[in-house]
């Protein structure tokens, strides 16, 4: 009903004459008569004004349950975002610009992300970032195929990391006709010894997640002195909110850094739009594939903002280039400067602290109850996996409380907690885990 | 536009001389005036194996990357690091900027007199 | 203006977490940070104005006239950002239990039932986050089409050379030699080159259609007929899908599979370079092989990124096209159709068209004679429109025309604004034979002057440096 054409009738048969023809339909002279639709003849509903629309889109979001309390995670993390982070992304010239190729017009698009490029660096110690991919899963496989070379052709990734991530990877591996091996896991984390048998003089890269997919924290820096001994590359997937705590990926020896950057002021969203940060070594600035924003001076020597190394990419070289990545999730970067500008690196770090000492109470609280135990003893961060008895019946009873209780996974639950649940929320959840075991 | 006698050019304008039994190849000051200022160089490593005719490198300029097509076949011996830090020396002096010392050459393509590569420029430019 | 890091004072900060309720837990020694890192620490007010500076140093849709040759930069309805932001839709986990996430599903559902009839195809996945993401799923549908047949010998994708660079980039990355096929003299496939790549070896083709010189190839039908003959699928690169949405169905133009890119012909915001939404359609013979996610669905399938994809962009296209409906869809098209060729047709007798026909939605500029006699390039003309409040064309693209420059007015612009860029374009053409100098040192009046891109490129400064 509505369709946003400023033009009247009038007006648009004037325009008909200036162009020279009749008709809208002789502007359509080469589409084969056959396969022309006739007005009318597109099968979906009729439309709506927007005060319908508005009750019909509604009334969807209204069929969906928002919880409340979230001890779920697993790739999607619920943190709290400060109100302004909410707001400055929705400023209708950051929402409607296109990707800034005209520099002179967008300045404030490309400084927006030379400064989410300067945060990425210092939260994973690399020297360089681009400015942003997909999603971590996406940031997982470019950082594999910027290893790859002529020789070495094979991926290792750790059986240990999202399995998002490792489909993912799969699929790109074959896309190139690539070979893909998982690292087998052994007590919840990346078994060394298996990746010592598996890293022959073919191995590009070795992909581990840290914290790994069941929230243990992985010993990175023995993983990676094998990789490095093999001459192989070495990426390290991490979560944002624990590199405001934990060791830069670049201390632990990481060649390159990726991660899932949702959990940098992103909502849960169902799954998207999240971003994946991507970050390496000065040595390896030229594989890094999408977007980078360089600072230059311009003609009157100010500073300037332009993106810069495009000789690497897909509009330049085609077929040779090494990803065919257009875009990145420019507001999404956006939004993670901002997140990281308003927390500070003492915000963040306080989020983190929260989120694994509310983890590690809800942990012990569960585990205090009888027939609880931990699957795995390693240390870990927000996230950590329990046996118990009656799991679907447990779930099901948190549910009905109006909690999002952690996610089944083979042989246990997958419990997240963040700074976001408080202890009474969490002792409330252990309550009804108690009720429904004792039962 | 400048094509030193004592030097050998291919039609993809890279230039070639020896020394001794080592070929030494650049790019012709035809071909970095039409790249424009070159901003960066992908290199071989030495050891590699180059063929007559196929691409060993390439060289990017703000806006387009150009391949780099060796003249003969054989081994890498040495490269000029130097470019990867100063690539505008293939801009400022190109006959002086060599990109690569190849050995044991097996192949060579057919090859043009200076004055030949003179008249080849001026047809397509 | 200032860098964050520059406004940034120590211990400047804003509270926004409280209190620990629960026992503290030390991370252990050899995993703790040993420095923390060094963001910018600023009082919530600095904030706001920090970034409510860089906004002004935007242009968006909603500041003025944007019309970017292939990127479709129509205006995008603010209903649609109200719907994405409900919490309904921002609170949910993707791995929340399937019952509570229902209107999740039906969002996904409406879509992929709106979309498949309007393109022609029989099933949908939106977990693709961008069009050059889509297009590496769309041809992994074709690969394993191929495969699951037991035919390994099909190696090769045809890609025209007016194609845009992701296409061959993404056959590249799904394992294909890329063999590029001229265009004909009217910026067409030709037909006969065609024939003689195609073979026992063809895997497939991919085509934008109308191409990316605004043309609709009138012999879509032959061509796809010729590739499918040889057993190659047809890749539909949906880009300049605007011009012929509801008109007519790639489906129906013989295409196997699709990408639509949200982002552009459905509305959704492009937020200065992503996130968009990348859509895959295809028909029922390539629907076992959609993506679909490891946590979230049954099976083996491939995967290109986590969860559903960037689903919040998916209610924002849904509700554009709930909105404009049956008449709405097909009119919109017809109008970008018709604000090309009356802007083609009032630029009559200054810059010279690379094809002078009617055209799609879109239409390509030759400057190379222009240049020749002034002096003055496209880059030039760009440029100088920036300091008019113009968002330049899209330059030097496609690459079949040279000095080009590729006009893209979308639907929504009033004809005031098409009077208005018209006249703007025929001073300039006026202007370059008095003033080249002008414009070769244009734009005069905007952010910044011209910045020098070599420096950039060859003395990478990538992030700041205190």
């Amino acid at each position: 009903m509505a369709s946003y054409i400023p033009s009247t009738h009038p007006e648009r048969q004037a325009m008909l004459r200036a162009v020279g023809v009749e008709s809208l339909r002789e502007l359509y002279r080469d589409v084969p008569e056959a396969m022309y639709l006739e007005d009318g003849a597109l099968n979906i509903p009729e439309g709506l004004s927007e005060a319908e629309v508005c009750r019909k889109v509604t009334a969807m979001a209204a069929k969906n349950h928002v919880f409340p309390t979230v001890l779920r995670g697993a790739g999607a993390y619920d943190h709290y975002i400060p109100s302004i982070v909410k707001y400055i992304p929705a400023k209708e010239e950051f929402l409607t610009a296109y990707t800034p190729y005209q520099a002179e017009m967008s300045q404030g698009i490309l400084q927006s992300i030379f400064e989410y490029q300067t945060d990425i660096c210092e939260l994973t110690g690399m020297d360089v970032s681009n400015a942003s991919v997909y999603d971590g899963a996406s940031a997982a496989a470019e950082a594999a195929a910027m290893c790859r070379d002529r020789k070495r052709r094979v991926t290792l990734i750790s059986g240990a990391a999202h399995p998002d991530t490792i489909n993912t990877v799969r699929t790109y591996c074959y896309g190139t006709n690539d070979e893909l091996r998982v690292i087998p896991v052994k007590d919840g984390k990346t078994d060394l010894e298996a990746l010592r048998g598996l890293l022959t003089a073919d191995v590009a890269s070795v992909y581990v997640q840290q914290p790994n997919f069941f929230g243990l924290f992985e010993d990175t820096e023995e993983l990676g002195k094998l990789t490095h001994e093999a001459g192989a590359m070495y990426i390290l997937g991490c979560n944002p909110i624990a590199l405001a705590i934990m060791k830069t990926p670049a201390e632990q020896g990481a060649d390159i850094a990726v991660g899932e950057g949702q959990p940098l002021g992103m909502p849960l969203s169902y799954g998207g739009p999240y971003l994946g940060f991507m970050a390496t070594t000065t040595k390896h600035m030229r594989k890094l594939p999408g977007r980078i924003v360089g600072q230059t001076v311009d003609a009157k020597g100010e500073r300037a903002f332009v993106l810069s190394l495009q000789a690497r990419e897909q509009h330049i070289r085609r077929e040779k280039a090494s990803s065919n990545i257009c875009s990145n999730q420019a507001l999404c970067a956006l939004t993670a400067g901002l997140y990281m500008s308003a927390m500070g690196a003492e915000g963040m770090a306080e989020a983190a602290r929260q989120s694994m000492a509310k983890a590690h109470y809800l942990a012990n609280a569960l585990c205090a109850l009888p027939g609880v135990s931990m699957k795995y003893s390693g240390a870990y961060f927000h996230e950590f996996v329990t046996v118990m008895p009656k799991s679907e019946e447990v779930l099901r009873a948190l549910e009905e409380a109006e909690i999002l209780g952690g996610l089944p996974v083979e042989g246990g639950i997958l419990w997240c907690a963040t700074e976001k649940v408080t202890r009474e929320e969490l002792d409330r959840a252990v309550s009804i885990v108690k009720e429904v075991l004792s039962a | 536009m400048n094509y030193p006698n004592e030097l050998k050019y291919s039609k993809s304008h890279e230039w070639i001389r020896y020394e001794g039994d080592v070929a030494i190849i650049g790019i012709s000051d035809f071909a970095q005036d039409a790249l424009g200022d070159v901003v960066f160089i992908n290199l071989p490593a030495p050891g590699d194996e180059v063929i007559a005719g196929d691409s060993f490198g390439d060289v990017e300029s703000v806006k387009a990357v150009s391949d780099l097509i060796s003249p003969v076949s054989g081994t890498v011996l040495a490269v000029n690091d130097e470019l990867e830090d100063s690539p505008e020396l293939l801009n400022q002096d190109p006959y002086a900027a060599w990109i690569i010392k190849v050995e044991g050459v097996t192949q060579e393509e057919e090859l043009l007199s200076a004055d030949d590569y003179e008249a080849f420029c001026a047809e397509e430019g | 203006m200032k860098l964050i890091f520059e406004k940034s004072v120590p211990g400047r900060s804003h509270q926004y977490l409280p209190k620990c309720d629960v026992d503290g837990v030390r991370l252990p020694e050899n995993l703790s940070r040993t420095h923390a890192p060094k963001l910018p620490e600023l009082s919530e007010t600095d904030l706001s104005r920090h970034y409510t500076e860089l906004n002004r140093n935007v242009h968006g849709v909603n500041s003025g006239f944007y019309p970017l040759g292939s990127c479709t930069m129509k205006y995008n309805p603010r209903i649609n950002e109200e719907m994405a932001a409900l919490p309904g839709f921002t609170g949910i986990h993707p791995l929340a239990p399937a019952h509570t996430t229902r209107g999740a599903q039906e969002v996904l559902e409406v879509s992929r039932q709106l979309l498949c009839e309007i393109t022609g195809m029989d099933d949908m996945t939106f977990q693709p986050a961008a069009g050059a993401h889509g297009e590496f799923a769309g041809v992994l549908l074709i690969k394993q089409y191929h495969h699951a047949r037991g035919d390994f010998k099909r190696t090769k994708i045809i890609v025209p050379d007016s194609a845009h660079g992701t296409n061959p980039a993404t056959a590249a990355m799904c394992g294909y030699t890329v063999v590029n096929i001229p265009s004909a003299p009217n910026g067409c496939v030709d037909l006969e080159a065609l024939k003689q790549v195609l073979g026992e070896d063809t895997a497939g083709l991919m085509l934008t259609n109308p191409n990316t010189v605004g043309i609709f190839d009138e012999n879509i039908l032959e061509i796809t007929r010729l590739v499918h003959e040889a057993g190659g699928l047809c890749y539909y690169d949906g880009a300049n899908l605007n011009a012929v949405m509801g008109v007519v169905r790639p489906g129906d133009m013989g295409f196997d599979c699709v990408h639509l890119n949200l982002h552009k012909t459905f509305s959704t915001p492009h937020g200065g370079g992503g996130p968009g939404s990348g859509a895959v359609g295809c028909k029922a013979h390539l629907a076992p092989f959609l993506p679909k996610s490891a946590m979230m669905d049954e099976g083996e399938h491939i995967q290109v990124r986590s969860f559903a994809g960037n689903f919040l962009v998916v209610v924002k296209a849904m509700t554009y096209i709930l909105t404009l409906g049956r008449e709405g869809i097909p009119e919109a098209a017809k109008n970008a159709v018709l604000n090309a060729n009356y802007l083609q047709a009032k630029l009559k007798g200054t810059f010279t068209p690379a094809f002078d026909r009617i055209c799609m939605h879109e239409f390509v500029l030759d400057l190379s004679s222009f240049r020749k006699e002034t002096g003055v390039s496209a880059l030039d003309v760009a440029k100088t429109l920036i300091d008019y409040g113009m968002h330049p064309p899209t330059m030097y693209f496609p690459l079949i025309v040279h000095e080009a420059l590729m006009l893209e007015p979308t639907e929504t612009e009033s004809v005031e604004t098409l009077d208005w860029a018209a006249e703007v374009l025929r001073k300039l053409y006026a202007l370059a034979y008095e003033d080249p100098e002008y414009m070769h040192n244009a734009p005069h009046n905007a952010q910044i002057a011209r910045p020098d891109e070599v420096r950039a490129a060859r003395n990478p400064i990538l992030r700041y440096q205190a």
